[in-house]
């Protein structure tokens, strides 16, 4: 064989050849946009929520021996203990009716609180896995973790149910108020969560904040102490400020409408149920703060992680 | 003519227009802003809340068109760095570009990764559906896909099994299975074919080959050049973030194997430069063998043009020359040439004995140059020439060696595992009325 035979050499192509291939066209079908918050298929937005939720449930649920038992032996020890600590140590349980069950009713609320924010700041720097390999709304990593904690609140408000009738609670009218209760914590908690797990992309240390904020919250909530006790031994001014306090609006109202009738509601305890649009408009103000930070740094997070 | 072994391409559109489309990519730029410290808490901005975090700009894609047909099997390749991987990110949605438009036509499903979201806790169930809402579908279809996803990846008596306790493979099995079931209009695949043992990765060939055919519009980014060949209509060479040429996959393939050797040639003559008084001490020992009535100046490789080349592309000429200077007296040496690839196995063997036996007469102070011309049939790689000076007739009085000190790179878009690339024409015929060996003994 002559060396002839091995024909033309490989070259590549001219430049006007390469230039005519890389000419742009025009756009077919819906266009491609980055990362977002949301979606316009909501079905799939709700299914990926669902999905998540319900595989993370699961895993709690029978990832150990005792599963759910432990999920309960957390707020019920704290429950057993402050319990005895109030009603033998401390005079205030036994002045107060009902107070057993309006604590482990508010430890219920707050662990709730405590589960749906505290678990939120890290979900998506912890999915980094997910939102740095595949387009998804990615407003579903917080709101999944709301709603493993909403799962665990229902299973817990049973428990609770269960412990009032055996006290002696009878089934009141005033109980359709509690989906608007459970309802306005759920919101609350949604825009935390949203603002949280934005901020932690770039501020790692907003979860030990968090973490101490959660702790003051328990106690600033009249969960340990009826709030009326609270207001006799405060001054109006810092009292008007625990007030601005969602969670302890939320509480206060949850042991007027579900447990002991005889105890103040909200509106009375704040002093006139206008002054609850300032705790009403600082849960709207949280959600639309939330929505809007998570929604600005949806786009980024992929690349920010 | 060239001799290259090919099946013919599939037929090819004769003109795009619009609606052949399934996606349109138009001037797409992406910029990354790296803050040059990072801060990660709050007290780092409190303590300085007016200082400006500047930013490193990092231009990973600029200005990026082109159009992937329907039922196109579409390559994007690029070294690592080019930013092929953005520009997949961007087509899925992962990033957001800022600037210009992507454009597409019918459901699209990524595979940056098999089996995101997974869940090791979980069993297959679980997570196939999971997965499949992940990449689109309903969990309804999903569920009614988990039968065919268990029967492709094998895995129907582990079903019951955590993933956890699955070896990689079946991890693997499972989520390639889960990738093809979704039946999206175009898939985007990132270099997951270097999965699974051999027996699975032929299967996923084998699926390759069949969505292909089906009509199916895939694109799939990768450095495996071979890998374009085999399967890809048209290719998308990416080069620092720019598109650099659109063409059949060969072409692209040559082109990218040319710029990559050549700037690997270009990094390597920079660190030789370095070395370089190092490794002269280290020539001259090399050189000394040999009775020293010439010397070995230089060895280099020369293209058809006659420019000196540091690679040579298949079925190209090329010719390695010698710079051969003689200190006293010689007659008719025999120069030889030998050529190694990377495992130290001669490739090429020739001598100037094969042409004749008369090389002349060398005086004192001559300078010579010996040339062996070949055309590359050598597989892809890196070779190394190494060449002696031999009296004449006496294969054992070396005059000079010369060894290892300069390679070349061959160039070839093809790896077929070969040592070399031989052009092979293949074909096949029905012979007519051929008896059968059973009528035959009969």
């Amino acid at each position: 064989m002559t060396v002839e035979s091995l024909g033309t050499p490989v070259r590549a192509l001219s430049e006007e050849e390469v230039l005519a291939s890389l000419q742009p066209l025009e756009g077919v079908g819906a266009p491609i946009r980055g990362p977002r918050a949301l979606t316009d298929d909501w079905r799939r937005f709700w299914h990926l929520t669902f999905t998540i939720a319900r595989n993370e449930f699961k895993l709690r649920f029978f990832g150990s021996m005792l599963g759910y038992v432990w999920q309960l032996v957390r707020p019920l020890l704290l429950f057993g203990v402050l319990l005895f600590v109030f009603s033998h140590v401390v005079d205030v349980g036994r002045t107060a009716p009902h107070y057993a069950v309006t604590l482990l009713a508010g430890i219920v609320l707050f662990t709730f609180f405590g589960e749906a924010t505290g678990g939120a700041i890290r979900s998506v720097v912890d999915r980094e896995n997910l939102v740095r390999k595949i387009h998804f709304p990615r407003l579903v990593i917080p709101l999944a973790v709301v709603l493993i904690a909403c799962f665990n609140l229902a299973l817990n408000l049973l428990v609770v149910l269960v412990f009032a009738l055996v006290e002696g609670v009878r089934p009141m009218v005033s109980w359709v108020e509690a989906p608007l209760i459970i309802g306005m914590l759920i919101i609350y908690c949604t825009g935390l969560a949203m603002l949280l797990s934005a901020l932690f992309v770039h501020f790692r240390d907003i979860q030990p904040i968090w973490e101490v904020f959660t702790q003051v919250m328990f106690y600033a909530s009249g969960i340990l102490v009826p709030l009326e006790l609270v207001r006799a031994k405060t001054s109006p001014g810092l009292f008007h400020a625990l007030m601005l306090n969602p969670l302890a609006i939320i509480v206060e109202q949850f042991r007027h409408a579900m447990i002991d009738r005889g105890a103040l509601s909200a509106g009375q305890v704040i002093g006139g149920w206008w002054q609850l649009l300032e705790p009403l408009g600082i849960v709207v103000a949280i959600l639309a703060v939330g929505f809007w930070v998570f929604n600005r740094s949806a786009p980024l997070i992929a690349e920010n992680l | 003519m060239r001799l290259k072994a090919q099946t013919p391409a599939a037929p090819r559109r004769s003109r795009p227009s619009g609606a052949d489309h399934a996606l349109v990519v138009n001037d797409l730029s992406k910029t990354f802003e790296k803050p040059e410290e990072i801060t990660h808490t709050l007290k780092e901005r409190a303590l300085h809340p007016l200082r400006r975090t500047r930013h490193e700009r990092f231009q990973a894609l600029t200005g990026i068109s082109f159009a992937v047909r329907k039922g196109e099997f579409f390559g994007i390749v690029g070294r690592n760095g080019s930013g092929k991987s953005t520009l997949l990110k961007c087509l899925a949605g992962i990033y957001a570009a800022d600037q210009g438009r992507i454009w597409v036509d019918g459901r699209l499903s990524t595979f940056i990764e098999l089996g995101v979201g997974f869940n090791p806790d979980l069993a297959a169930l679980d997570n196939v559906v999971l997965n499949g809402i992940m990449l689109g579908l309903s969990p309804r279809e999903a569920r009614a896909r988990y039968e065919r996803v268990i029967e492709f990846a094998e895995l129907k008596e582990f079903e019951d099994l955590k993933l956890k306790n699955y070896s990689s493979g079946m991890h693997v099995r499972l989520a390639f299975s889960v990738a093809i079931q979704v039946e999206a209009d175009i898939l985007l695949i990132d270099e997951v074919l270097a999965v699974g043992d051999a027996a699975f990765q032929q299967k996923c060939f084998d699926v390759f080959n069949e969505m292909r055919d089906a009509g199916q519009t895939i694109v799939f980014v990768t450095h495996d050049m071979s890998a374009v060949n085999r399967f890809c209509h048209r290719a998308l060479l990416l080069e620092r973030g720019r598109a650099v040429m659109l063409g059949e996959p060969d072409k692209v393939a040559d082109r990218y194997l040319a710029v990559n050797f050549d700037h690997t040639a270009a990094l390597e003559a920079e660190a030789a430069a370095v070395r370089g008084l190092e490794q002269a001490t280290a020539e001259t020992e090399v050189r000394g063998f040999g009775d020293g009535k010439a010397r070995i100046v230089e060895v280099w490789l020369e293209d058809d043009d006659g420019n000196r080349a540091t690679s040579v592309a298949r079925e190209q000429m090329a010719s390695i020359r010698a710079l051969v200077e003689f200190n006293e007296d010689v007659a008719d040496p025999v120069v030889e040439l030998g050529v190694e690839n990377g495992e130290h196995v001669p490739i090429i063997v020739a001598s100037t004995a094969e042409r004749t036996e008369h090389t002349g007469r060398f005086k004192p102070g001559d300078r010579a140059i010996f040339l062996f011309n070949f055309g590359n049939l050598m597989a892809p790689g890196r070779y190394f020439p190494r060449l002696t000076i031999t009296h004449r007739g006496g294969g054992l009085a070396v005059i000079a060696r010369y060894q290892r000190e300069f390679s070349f790179i061959s160039i070839n878009a093809r790896n077929t595992g070969g040592v070399i690339d031989i052009p092979v024409h293949t074909d096949n015929w029905l012979l007519d009325a051929s008896p059968r060996v059973g009528e035959a003994v009969r």
